[in-house]
């Protein structure tokens, strides 16, 4: 049980949660990730530690409400206990002085952007950050990455916060200025990884990705989350989540994170259906 | 000493075990071998012959004195059978209902020359279920506190028994398992229907009792390696019972598409994580109308006999080799049979075959035929050409086998492997790295429970010396 210290929305659908796990936060490397499970009947999901404050023994998790759990989970309240949580998992980042390092953070992908990007500038490197998000109310950790960049970049699906258009498109003009650039690392949706991916693969510039499969334990013994990488099956859990962008096979990855959406759409359906009664039922008793 | 003569019944045909009837079964969890009344166990029991000579025993991979026990059980004193089990088996329970009998004891057992073998394993089933549903107390004989502590990395047959036995000598012991509920294969891979869960859990309980720590979710290589459970932890010994859990797949095309699980995956949502309570337990299982399960071990079954629990409208075994060979027990193939399993055998997949969704639609396979025998002393199977066919398939299930966990290998280079990262071991259970030793899964590479709990017992008596002596040379 792991109890609940904080709990706040800091964008639209975007929870940050910061749990007392006072060995995970000595043990965490930048990025790893943990696997929680927020009741008992919960099933087992996978978020990266976003922070963590080892002399307070606390953990901040950040999590998008996009189906049943992560949505349950973002109902918590601070005093509350969640199930489980085990980790530290996943290889952390080899992080080094490889120079210029463009950091790109797509939606809820920042929240693991984060540590790795700090890190990476504690090591000496220079940090170019690219930030996208569908409109400006989307972004999180705006502040907390630019302090940890040499220079920061937004872009916007709508045009209503920095470049009207997406991270690919800012890499590109990072790219045709002629700057020198040593390492991408990018974050988020698969569909802007692998378009990231592409782009640097024509410049052969060498990238970093971190893969959202589907897991269930996290800890290589089922092989739920196994990924196309050069031709071999990895098992992300143990493997990665880190991965060279430009030998994954992203539409495997996109196709294999569909599995479920019949059966997560249905609960999620159930779930709110549920929510809707007892909200009712709560009025009648008043 | 016996208080009457015992007069053998070899005439009598072996007693059979009530059951759920196939057809009712095929579509619940709950166990299939109802096991013995009172009655029933005194009948078999009187069926052996008391050898002077038992056979049986050396056919035991842990030496039970069976003789002692049935005739406990045939006269009556169910407690008395119950402990002489426990003297050489701490998983009595279990162990009746998942052991291979028919390879050990029952293949040797006297009576199988003429007649059938005794229901060994039956009776030992029948002696544990009567002392936990009894409702006494066990007698654990736990000796004073030496002061020393002892960890044990995973929860299976291996590092339970091996937890117990440290705990009787006095030892402080703890236990951490990856998983957030203790028991390895027997909780995340065997079905309900085999091993109801609440045995497991009473083993677990006891282990309590006798003051065993459990720490779940603490996976040792992540957060905490070997060196520091030594070092800085404080503890003076590690056993490692870490299984083999990582699921081999073929490394044919087509086997990361949607509908393809490891026979790992498949039995962990639905036995760990409850899927066939989805969607009121969260995590989900697709199982489709016609499931196939590549494989024959105990896995395969379990896995295909689960499919045909979850709704599948036909679900097949796919086997490389012959009937003879399938390496299930017996019982389990007789079972699956039963339910309406279906064994395509002699055939091997050669690929998967997608639909434009990148969902399975067949499997491509190929005949085979049996040459000369290989180095495990099975007939080699092989392909005939030309004789690949389709077979329209909605989910795969891959069960040909799990390699070692890897994890503890990885952030601790100075214990010694051998090939696939199986952890090397002397007699004793000891490793290369000083006050660490191993058992189970983890040195044997997939095996059984009978020889994880063996080697997690022999360990347990290499500890205690070690703890005594200080002595490793
Ligand atoms: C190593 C790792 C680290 C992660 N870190 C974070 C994090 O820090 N913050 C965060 O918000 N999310 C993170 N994720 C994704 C997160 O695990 C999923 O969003 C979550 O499991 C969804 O669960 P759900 O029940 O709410 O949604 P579901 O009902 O299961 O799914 C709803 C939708 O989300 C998609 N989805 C389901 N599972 C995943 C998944 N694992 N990854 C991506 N999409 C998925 C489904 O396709 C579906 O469309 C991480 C994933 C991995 C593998
Ligand atoms: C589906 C299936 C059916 C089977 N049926 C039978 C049968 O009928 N009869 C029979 O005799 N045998 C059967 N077997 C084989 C038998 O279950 C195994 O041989 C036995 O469980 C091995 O025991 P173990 O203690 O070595 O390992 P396991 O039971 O595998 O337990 C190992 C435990 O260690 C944990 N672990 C792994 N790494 C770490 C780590 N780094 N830190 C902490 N914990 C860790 C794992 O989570 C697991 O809980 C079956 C196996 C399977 C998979
Ligand atoms: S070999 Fe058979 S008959 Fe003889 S003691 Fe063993 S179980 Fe009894
Ligand atoms: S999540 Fe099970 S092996 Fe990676």
């Amino acid at each position: 049980m792991y109890l609940i210290k904080e709990i706040k929305e800091i964008a639209p659908k975007i929870k940050k949660m910061v749990l007392d796990a006072p060995l995970l936060a000595r043990k965490h490397k930048a990025g790893q990730f943990v696997m929680v499970i927020n009741t008992e009947k919960g099933e087992r999901i996978p978020l990266t530690i976003a922070d963590k404050d080892p002399e307070k023994g606390e953990i901040t998790l950040i999590f998008q409400e996009v189906g049943k759990s992560t949505i349950e989970m973002g109902l918590r309240k601070a005093g509350e206990y969640i199930f489980d949580v085990v980790g530290p998992l996943g290889k952390p980042t080899h992080i080094v002085n490889y120079g210029t390092v463009v950091c790109i953070g797509g939606g809820v992908g920042t929240a693991p952007l984060y540590p790795i990007t700090k890190k990476m500038k504690e090591t000496g490197n220079y940090i170019i950050t690219i930030l996208g998000a569908r409109n400006k109310d989307l972004f999180i950790l705006e502040k907390e990455m630019e302090s940890v960049s040499d220079e920061f970049y937004q872009t916007t699906d709508d045009g209503t916060k920095g470049r009207h258009g997406l991270v690919t498109d800012e890499l590109q003009a990072l790219i045709d200025s002629g700057r020198k650039i040593d390492l991408v690392l990018a974050i988020g949706p698969a569909i802007m990884m692998k378009f990231v991916s592409l782009l640097t693969q024509k410049y052969n510039i060498p990238t970093m990705v971190s893969l959202n499969s589907i897991m269930v334990d996290g800890t290589g013994m089922c092989g739920a989350c196994r990924v196309s990488v050069g031709g071999v099956t990895k098992f992300v859990c143990v493997d990665g989540p880190e991965f060279d962008g430009h030998k994954v096979n992203f539409d495997e990855l996109l196709k294999r994170q569909a599995m479920y959406k019949d059966m997560e759409e249905e609960a999620l359906k159930k779930f709110l259906e549920e929510l809707k009664k007892q909200e009712s039922c709560g009025g009648c008793h008043a | 000493m016996p208080d009457k003569k015992w007069i053998p019944q070899p005439k009598k045909p072996r007693t059979p075990i009530p059951e759920q009837k196939p057809e009712v079964r095929r579509r619940n969890f709950k166990e299939v071998a109802l096991g013995y009344t009172v009655e029933l166990a005194i009948e078999e029991a009187y069926r052996c012959l008391q050898c002077k000579n038992p056979l049986c025993v050396d056919g035991c991979p842990v030496g039970i004195d069976i003789p002692g026990f049935i005739r406990h059980i045939g006269e009556g004193r169910f407690e008395e059978a119950y402990y002489t089990l426990k003297k050489y088996n701490s998983l009595p329970a279990i162990c009746g209902r998942v052991c291979p009998q028919e390879d050990q004891c029952e293949q040797l057992c006297i009576m199988g020359k003429k007649f059938k073998p005794v229901a060994i394993g039956r009776l030992e089933r029948f002696a544990a279920d009567w002392f936990m549903q009894s409702g006494k107390k066990e007698d654990f004989q736990i000796e004073p506190p030496t002061g020393k502590k002892v960890a044990i990395v995973g929860s299976g047959p291996a590092g339970l028994t091996c937890a117990g036995e440290l705990a009787k000598k006095g030892h402080k012991v703890t236990i951490f398992e990856a998983l957030h509920k203790p028991g390895g294969v027997l909780v995340y891979g065997i079905p309900e229907f085999r091993l109801p869960k609440k045995i497991v859990d009473i083993e677990v309980e006891n282990l309590k009792k006798m003051g065993v720590e459990i720490k779940t979710s603490a996976i040792i290589g992540k957060l905490y390696t070997i060196d520091e459970l030594l070092e800085e932890e404080g503890f003076d010994a590690v056993f490692i019972g870490t299984g083999a859990g990582l699921p081999y797949f073929m490394g044919i095309e087509g086997e990361n598409l949607n509908g393809v699980y490891s026979a790992n995956e498949f039995l962990t949502r639905v036995n760990l994580m409850r899927a066939y309570m989805f969607p009121e337990a969260d995590t989900p299982v697709k199982i489709g109308k016609r499931v196939a399960v590549i494989g024959g071990g105990n896995t395969a079954m379990d896995a295909v006999r689960t499919a045909l629990r979850l709704g599948a409208e036909e679900a097949y075994i796919i086997y490389r080799r012959s009937e003879a060979e399938l390496p299930a027990r017996e019982e389990e193939i007789h079972h699956a049979k039963e339910e309406g399993v279906q064994f395509k055998l002699l055939t091997n997949p050669v690929k998967i075959i997608g639909d434009e969704n990148g969902w399975v639609k067949a499997l491509q396979c190929i005949k085979m035929q049996l040459g000369e025998p290989d180095e495990s002393g099975r007939r080699r199977p092989i392909p005939i050409e030309g004789s690949e066919f389709e077979f329209p398939v909605d989910t795969v299930i891959m069960a040909i086998g799990q390699g070692p966990n890897p994890l503890i290998q990885e952030t601790q280079p100075d214990i010694e492997v051998k090939r696939w990262g199986i952890i090397k071991i002397d007699e004793q259970g000891r490793t290369s790295k000083k006050g660490v030793f191993a058992g189970g899964d983890i040195v044997t590479g997939g095996a059984t429970v009978i020889l994880a709990m063996g080697q997690g017992k022999r360990a347990a008596q290499a500890i205690d010396e070690y703890l005594k002596t200080g002595k490793w040379e």
